[in-house]
């Protein structure tokens, strides 16, 4: 479904991807765990379009998502969880998600979407009228995939959804990934909270200082003794 | 019809029919400038009320009313033609300003000092070719005997207070327009968080363009509509930096978030300067700056969403303080 292959990007003269090539198949949920500053964040936003790549190519199902503008990439269907969740705190719950449905396409599936969406989340349902930033940071996070799913994306990219959450959050946070991807969504999540991830994601990438330093299905990394050692304090 | 179509109305009947009961001429004088004002501070609080604030808009307005005035001094071409393309001309210069800013991301502070400096320029630019516009002594269109259609001149206040009405309510209609559409629920997502709401698919760019341009035009029509009334316009009247920091100071004491503050301000702005014209003379010049400045920072403190905004808040709302 999504192809990168050999993507180079970074910021200024600082350059945080060194050639990275993965790929996320139909169906799938594929995780990239790494330590800070592996370049998680700024796969991320590659993909979505939010910073443009200095080299290497990005398709989705076929269609060469560099040639697209950013704005018109969502229409391509993918959908970007923002690191920090990065709500429209002064709007209301479901004028963020409006906004999570602003383009035409979107827009003409709004209340459908939004039915759906408050179906998955019947906290967004009680809370909609309030503002976005008075939301706890679990609501938060939820608001924030909600806004995401309500442009009816394919591929779904979440990045860090466990941050600043406390352990209890986590664990409903990361269930809720796995209801969406039992929904038939392709996730490509990004995690530093290694062992919760590997157990929700089918196979994973590690990320370290730019490169792909491994990869395979969630129960091999886990046991693998690189991983156990460097994240997980085993 | 219910209630609130009815009480509109009656108001738009009566503001119609005003100058046909009341011609006592000095107080018509006074609304038909509180009208064109009033359109003036709306169409800054179209892009201001997101965050945008421009101090630039002076700029616009002078460009609106010098272009208009100059192709009919110096080439004969009615206002009609020379409006439309004074509005054309100021949307280039938005276009001109605003895009690198949009596109390099310079927001908030940074983007307010950008058009600090574009009403600078303007100003600049009118002072310095003073053999074409008259410089800092003002400029006059040539005056045609009587009132003339074609050069959009009439004697009679009662034609411009309607013709200042229908575009003050236009301005309205504008500010509505904008308040209903997607335009707003996505300049209200990227005034809070520029990435968010490109990660939505909002094209960033784009949007703040299309808000920015239709404010500068309905600016520069707001300058050309003012020299055709008044058949006199200087830099400091309809440019540079204090007629640009007056809209600001206007818009944001009537209230920016509610469609008729911009209205609200302009009257309180302009009763000010024609209470402190009468009242103290050429004692008070630039008083009124003083003035704005000193109520400006007030409100932002304690009435962020200026008289009418803060009024309406409290009717709606009358268990709470």
């Amino acid at each position: 479904m999504l192809k990168l292959d050999a993507v180079a990007a970074g910021y200024g003269t600082f350059q945080a991807l060194f050639g990275t090539t993965l790929d996320v198949n139909a169906g799938e949920a594929v995780g990239v765990i790494g330590p800070n500053g592996a370049g998680k964040t700024t796969l991320m936003r590659v993909i979505s379009g939010m910073i443009r790549p200095w080299s290497g190519a990005i398709s989705m199902e076929g269609v060469d998502v560099l040639a697209e503008a950013p704005h018109r990439i969502i229409e391509l269907g993918i959908a970007h969880v923002p690191e920090n969740r990065r709500l429209f705190p002064r709007l209301t719950v479901e004028g963020n998600l409006r906004m999570g449905a602003f383009t035409p396409s979107a827009r003409a599936k709004f209340a459908h979407r939004l039915e759906f969406v408050f179906d998955l989340f019947p906290r967004m349902k009680e809370r909609r009228n309030q503002l976005a930033g008075t939301l706890s940071g679990g609501e938060q996070q939820m608001c924030a995939i909600g806004r995401a799913l309500m442009s009816d994306p394919k591929l779904l990219l979440l990045d860090e959804p466990s941050a600043g959450l406390a352990p209890v959050v986590v664990q409903q946070v990361f269930e809720l990934v796995q209801r969406i991807r039992s929904g038939g969504l392709t996730v490509l999540i990004v995690e530093q909270n290694v062992q919760q991830v590997l157990r929700v994601v089918d196979r994973a990438y590690l990320l370290e200082a730019g490169n792909i330093r491994a990869s395979g299905a969630s129960a091999e990394l886990l046991a693998s003794d690189t991983i156990k050692q460097a994240y997980l304090g085993v | 019809m219910n209630a609130r179509n009815l009480l509109l109305g009656i108001v738009a009947a009566a503001l119609i029919a005003l100058p046909f009961v009341y011609r006592q001429p000095y107080h018509l004088h006074v609304m038909v400038l509180i009208l064109i004002w009033s359109f003036a501070y709306t169409s800054w609080s179209v892009m201001g009320r997101f965050g945008l604030v421009s101090l630039g808009h002076g700029g616009f307005m002078g460009v609106g009313a010098y272009v208009t005035a100059l192709l009919w001094n110096h080439l004969g071409v009615s206002p009609w033609i020379g409006i439309p393309l004074a509005l054309l001309a100021a949307g280039a210069l938005a276009l001109v300003v605003a895009y690198p800013c949009f596109r390099f991301r310079i927001i908030g502070h940074y983007f307010a000092l950008v058009t600090l400096a574009l009403s600078g320029i303007v100003l600049q630019v009118i002072t310095a070719t003073r053999d074409q516009t008259g410089g800092s002594l003002g400029y006059t269109p040539e005056r045609t005997k009587g009132s003339l259609l074609v050069a959009l001149q009439f004697d009679d206040k009662e034609t411009w207070y309607l013709i200042a009405l229908a575009v003050w309510a236009a301005g309205l209609v504008i500010w509505y327009w904008v308040d209903r559409s997607m335009m707003r629920y996505a300049m209200e997502a990227i005034s809070e968080d520029e990435d968010a709401a490109a990660a939505a698919g909002i094209n960033v760019t784009a949007e703040k363009l299309k808000i920015t341009l239709l404010s500068a035009v309905m600016t520069a029509l707001a300058g050309a509509l003012y020299c055709q009334y008044q058949m006199f316009i200087s830099p400091d009247t309809v440019s540079g930096i204090s007629v640009s920091l007056q809209m600001v100071f206007a818009a944001v004491v009537g209230g920016i978030y509610v469609a008729l503050g911009p209205t609200v301000g302009a009257i309180i702005t302009i009763m000010l300067a024609e209470g402190l014209r009468i009242g103290f003379g050429t004692q008070a010049v630039g008083w009124d700056n003083l003035i704005y400045g000193v109520l400006l920072v007030l409100f932002i403190i304690f009435l962020p969403k200026g008289i009418l905004g803060s009024l309406l808040e409290r009717m709606r709302a009358p268990g709470k303080s």
